[in-house]
């Protein structure tokens, strides 16, 4: 890497993790992301809330550039997501550039998206093993101590189908761990599971915010999001409708849309 | 039901059941008439002169049908391997982002597809007659090298030739349509964790699309078996151009044609053994439990009872209860 994919002049530097200025995404005519701001600190577990449709999954995506935007600026650690800026343009990043920043990120899709033919313990090594070029041994190890900690070291030699649908979700969490990301995306982790598993999932996620992890987690558990969060916006239509401290957003929410939403969901 | 109602039950275990099956006359009257018409096609075949079978035998161990069959073997192998290979780099092609790409392997598809086999093994074999010499050298530039077409394209490799490259087309569109089959989910997966698009496509997409492009690969390499007959057209001995060219000696046409269809039969029976143990290798993962092999089979039929399913895979002890999804 030059020197020329370094932290552009206007950039923040230092400072948040990601920060978005007025990020729009359309699909075709269908306009999903109208200007998205926002920020999210180092070490903060940022919830995204709203309704369906309302934009949140598809800003999520756009983070690891799953999704180009068209308009805005999006940064991640201090660096542009799919652009570099030189002088007062910006160009595209190639295929290979893209892939470098996406290992710093990792993502937990809502349908867990494991390799099926592979055991749980490959699924884990595969990335560090095919991206990182560790040693299978090293990867191994590695791989075996993610699976402890997320209380799966007993399941490494199944197949996901062989797995309940809370086993498969910590599975694809040691898998994203695995990469030693600075930054996890949570895509409705708990949506596809039976209830009396979404616990054993979001015992995994509390665990990660503890230490530190900086977390965005698309969510509808308002419960976690009270407990764990640091801070939470409400998303509709494509826009920030509300933002702050979870606590105070859940119990005294400002605006009418938020209000008729959270009345559904709580 | 109420909890005290279950609890019952649940107390003193029913006696198992003792019932009369459901009897099926239907079946037994199918089986008679079915093993009555057995019995006359066997009569009409074996004492039927006209078949001589003691030619068949015979043929069946004639040195040119021997040789015939290397050469069939040779053929449909080498062939297949470039109709596989040549199949999944136009697949890739197919796919690609690249409009040039995919219009080249579109128009490769489109003539291999669209013109008969025969045509194109007549046409490599007579390649020297519209360009007698082949070179390198620089496009419209100086040559370095060239040779007689006739010299660099024997007759087995115009076969080889007409007949791989028309598979590799054939090939494409199944390894393309077994790529699609792959949920976009894993490609996203693969991607979000920093995997290239080519290590995506070679450990995550392809390893799953093997299970949709093997069973009509299998397909394949049967007709492939079959379609090698054709290179009779261009004169290479293989199995059925080594069976004519004795019937055209000897004008026992139907015996030696029996016996060269045997030949075919016991080819493609080991090909259809070798893609059910091939396909069971892809169903890893895919199936909670692997499917029993034809011996575990022949076991079960003539054993009696059946015994517990093994897991799919030997490592794993068992499943724990519930909670799929």
């Amino acid at each position: 890497m030059t020197d020329l994919t370094k932290t552009p002049a206007d950039a923040p530097t230092g400072g948040p993790m990601v920060k978005a200025e007025a990020v729009h995404k359309s699909y075709g005519p269908v306009e999903v992301l109208k200007g998205i701001d926002l920020e999210v600190k180092q070490s903060e577990v940022f919830c995204l809330v709203g309704p369906s449709g309302s934009g949140k999954s598809t800003f999520l995506r756009c983070i690891n550039h799953l999704e180009k935007i068209n308009g805005g600026r999006l940064w991640v650690d201090g660096e542009l997501v799919g652009y570099q800026q030189r002088g007062d343009k910006l160009y595209e990043l190639k295929d290979r550039e893209v892939a470098l920043k996406r290992r710093d990120i990792g993502m937990v899709f809502q349908r867990f998206n494991l390799f099926p033919h592979m055991t749980a313990v490959e699924n884990v090594m595969e990335a560090p093993v095919q991206v990182r070029r560790e040693s299978k041994a090293a990867a191994k190890e590695h791989a075996m101590a993610l699976l402890e900690r997320v209380g799966l070291a007993g399941k490494a030699g199944n197949y996901p189908s062989q797995l309940s649908g809370g086993q498969q979700q910590r599975v694809a969490i040691a898998r994203a761990l695995a990469m030693k990301p600075k930054l996890m995306l949570f895509d409705e982790p708990t949506s596809a599971l039976d209830p009396e598993l979404v616990g054993e999932v979001l015992d995994v996620m509390r665990g990660l915010a503890e230490e530190g992890m900086t977390m965005i987690v698309v969510t509808h558990e308002m419960g976690f999001a009270r407990e764990v969060g640091d801070a939470l916006v409400f998303m509709d239509g494509g826009v920030v409708v509300e933002s702050g401290n979870p606590r105070e957003v859940l119990t005294n929410p400002q605006h009418e849309r938020t209000r008729a939403f959270l009345s559904k969901v709580l | 039901m109420n909890s005290s109602e279950q609890g019952a039950v649940k107390s003193r275990r029913p006696e198992p059941i003792k019932a009369v099956p459901v009897r099926h006359p239907g079946r037994w009257a199918g089986a008679a008439v079915i093993a009555v018409l057995a019995a006359m096609l066997l009569h009409a075949l074996i004492f039927n002169p006209a078949f001589q079978w003691d030619v068949v035998t015979d043929t069946l161990q004639n040195e040119q049908i021997l040789r015939g069959i290397v050469v069939t073997l040779e053929l449909t192998v080498l062939s297949m391997l470039m109709g596989v290979a040549g199949g999944v780099l136009l697949a890739i092609m197919r796919l690609s982002p690249n409009p040039l790409l995919s219009g080249t392997a579109w128009f490769y598809i489109w003539v291999f597809r669209g013109t008969p086999v025969l045509v194109q093994l007549v046409f490599w074999n007579f390649l020297g007659a519209l360009w007698p010499r082949l070179s390198i050298g620089i496009p419209f530039g100086p040559e370095f090298w060239s040779e007689s077409t006739n010299v660099l394209i024997p007759t087995f490799t115009a076969a080889l030739l007409g007949l791989g490259l028309n598979e590799a087309a054939y090939m494409a569109e199944i390894v393309r349509g077994g790529i699609q089959s792959v949920d976009e989910g894993q490609t996203e997966a693969a991607h979000a964790l920093g995997m290239s698009r080519a290590a995506t496509l070679r450990r995550i997409v392809l390893p799953q699309a093997m299970r949709v492009i093997i069973p009509p690969t299998g397909n394949e390499t049967i007709s492939m078996l079959k379609t090698t007959s054709l290179v009779q057209v261009i004169s290479l001995s293989e199995l059925f151009t080594a069976g004519h060219d004795i019937y055209s000696r000897t004008f026992q046409t139907i015996p030696v044609l029996v016996a060269v269809s045997i030949y075919y039969l016991i080819m493609t029976s080991i090909l259809t053994v070798g893609q059910y143990y091939i396909e069971r290798h892809y169903a890893r993962g895919a199936n909670r439990t692997l499917p029993p092999t034809p011996f575990q089979r022949l076991r079960l039929l003539f054993g009696g009872r059946r015994p517990a399913p093994k897991a799919a895979n030997d490592v794993v002890p068992g499943l724990e209860g519930g909670g799929h999804v």
